[in-house]
């Protein structure tokens, strides 16, 4: 391995001391939910015990403190995905919300009967049902980017589903249920060819590898705080200024208004148009503290050994008997799905559990994904930069022997 | 390895996963009812075939893991001959096996089925051990269409 100084990040998070049925535990669920170091711990304790008041609105010391603190991480996530100003970083409760404002506020002003999105084979049911919903709205059409079974979509397939009528793709930049991750500049520049906007599904995606929005030239790109080492109830929507202005606003209330009257209302500017309500001030501050700790050790510096982690994890998998990959796209994030011959996931998930091996056993709500390759469900592990080539020795143990009690 | 688990994965469980019983299709049947467990994506289908008031067959098809295979398999064999009100009558015994009070249950009544009762203490689990018993409840009420332990 690399000189990752992965014992020393270990220690930054207090949870991998823990003991799960008395044995250390071994956490391998980091696409559902990331674990948090003690710094973004400390954060929402700190803000909680000296800084916290309700933001935006109060002329007292206190309120100006926590403003200052939860905007402060408005203008850190600009810099984390370098977008080209802070008005276009939405805080919203996570990426479900992220689309779902997208396809409400976007997709019912922008999108009629006829009229078709695409999306892939791969989405998260997040990534899927809002746009179902928008089509029975709108009358307009779902379209489907085909997969192989390596799990990549099929570039010519997208290319021929392509056409005017399309009106937004809406494509997962790392399948949560397979790891691939979709070669997605490409995409977007193939789409805007055409004039249609691109939203990036970048949940997993995010705390993997360094993002760059406008290198990209995404249209949208969503993601949540609590799969970035950082708490739950906060997320981010990137969304292009123009775009965005022209945008009605989601949700009506406080805080989304410049003035108020019982015959009309006029909305705030960006970004507080979207931001209706309080929002999850202490979560969002913390979420600040989480960047700053990824940025300290690096994006690049974690792609490269979450890399060697995936090589390491997967050459040893192949070794088992029995075992088959779900999802072996030669671009691949951090995540084993698997399945064993004649054992079902959810038993390798008890299985491993009583090991204190923490993996994901089930649908990945990704039911399509798992209609696509037969199974009811698979099994996933799934790594985050505090994970060790001792875990993954572990969990191949596990996988033997559990195989092995099975007969 | 697995020492911890005895109780919830006994070697009955392992029996009845390597080779399930009655796993067929009833037809004709007379009643069919699907089950889905939307958690983790089991169905199954079950088969009855009755005789007026009794069940003088039961059948399944469908997949899942260790313990609803287990369950449902357990199940087929032991409600044939039984009426649909001793059927039910044991739906909710084995409810209350898996989800009740402790000191409600009377293991040794159970006779066969008692090898579930470690579900308790996974609650993860559970679901997948009542998937088959719910499924014969829609069937035992004749509802036609599908049961979701949802």
């Amino acid at each position: 391995m690399t000189n990752f100084p992965v014992e020393k990040i270990r220690a930054d998070f207090p949870i991998l001391a823990e003991t799960i049925r008395n044995k250390p535990l071994v956490y391998l669920d980091n696409a559902a939910t990331c674990q948090k170091p003690q710094s973004v711990i400390d954060s929402l304790v700190h803000v909680y015990a000296h800084e916290y008041a309700n933001v935006h609105r109060g002329v007292h010391t206190l309120s100006v403190r926590a403003t200052d603190k939860y905007e402060s991480t408005r203008e850190k996530v600009r810099s984390f995905i370098n977008a080209a100003s802070d008005k276009e970083i939405i805080f919203v409760r996570g990426t479900t919300e992220a689309i779902n404002l997208v396809a409400q506020s976007y997709g019912r002003t922008n999108i009629q009967a006829g009229d078709e999105i695409l999306i892939s084979a791969m989405e998260h049911h997040s990534n899927i049902v809002p746009w179902q919903m928008l089509c029975e709205q709108t009358g307009a059409v779902l379209k489907v980017i085909p997969m192989t079974t390596q799990g990549e979509l099929i570039y010519e397939e997208f290319e021929r589903l392509l056409t005017p009528k399309t009106k937004l793709l809406a494509v997962v930049h790392m399948s949560n249920a397979l790891g691939t991750i979709n070669p997605v500049k490409r995409m977007i520049d193939a789409a805007h060819a055409l004039d249609v906007p691109v939203l990036i599904d970048g949940a997993q995606a995010i705390p993997h590898m360094s993002v760059d929005v406008q290198a990209l030239d995404c249209d949208f790109y969503v993601f949540s705080g609590h799969k970035l080492y950082g708490p739950a109830g906060i997320g981010v929507l990137y969304g292009k200024q123009a775009l965005l202005e022209a945008m009605p606003p989601y949700h009506g209330g406080g805080d989304m208004i410049k003035r108020v009257t019982f015959e009309k209302s006029e909305y705030a500017g960006l970004p507080n148009k979207f931001e209706a309500g309080t929002p999850s001030i202490a979560d969002g501050i913390a979420l600040g503290a989480a960047i700053d700790y990824l940025t300290a050790v690096g994006m690049d510096t974690i792609a490269a050994y979450e890399a060697e982690l995936l090589a390491y994890a997967t050459e040893q998998a192949k070794q088992i008997k029995g075992l088959k990959l779900i999802g072996e796209a030669a671009e691949k994030g951090a995540i084993l799905s698997f399945v064993l011959d004649h054992i079902h996931p959810h038993d390798i998930g008890t299985m491993l559990d009583s090991l204190g091996i923490a993996i994901r056993a089930g649908h990945h709500c990704a039911m399509p994904v798992m209609d696509f390759y037969g199974v009811p469900a698979t099994a996933r592990a799934s790594f985050a930069m505090y994970n060790t080539k001792q875990e993954i020795d572990f969990l191949m143990q596990g996988i033997q022997s559990l195989i092995e009690v099975f007969g | 390895m697995f020492e911890e688990l005895r109780d919830l994965y006994q070697e009955v469980i392992f029996d009845h996963n390597r080779n399930p019983r009655n796993f067929r299709i009833i037809d004709p049947s007379d009643r069919k009812v699907d089950g889905f467990n939307p958690l983790c994506g089991d169905r199954l289908t079950l088969f009855l075939k009755m005789d007026g008031d009794v069940i003088v067959d039961a059948s399944f098809q469908g997949s899942g893991c260790a313990i609803s295979t287990a369950s449902v398999s357990l199940m087929t064999e032991i409600i044939k001959g039984k009426t649909l009100t001793e059927a039910e009558t044991l739906f909710k015994q084995f409810h209350e096996m898996t989800t009740g009070k402790e000191e409600h249950i009377d293991l040794e009544a159970m006779g066969k089925l008692a090898v579930l009762a470690g579900v308790r203490e996974y609650p993860a689990r559970v679901k997948c051990a009542t998937l088959a018993w719910h499924t014969l409840d829609a069937a035992l009420k004749n509802a036609a269409a599908s049961v979701s332990t949802e």
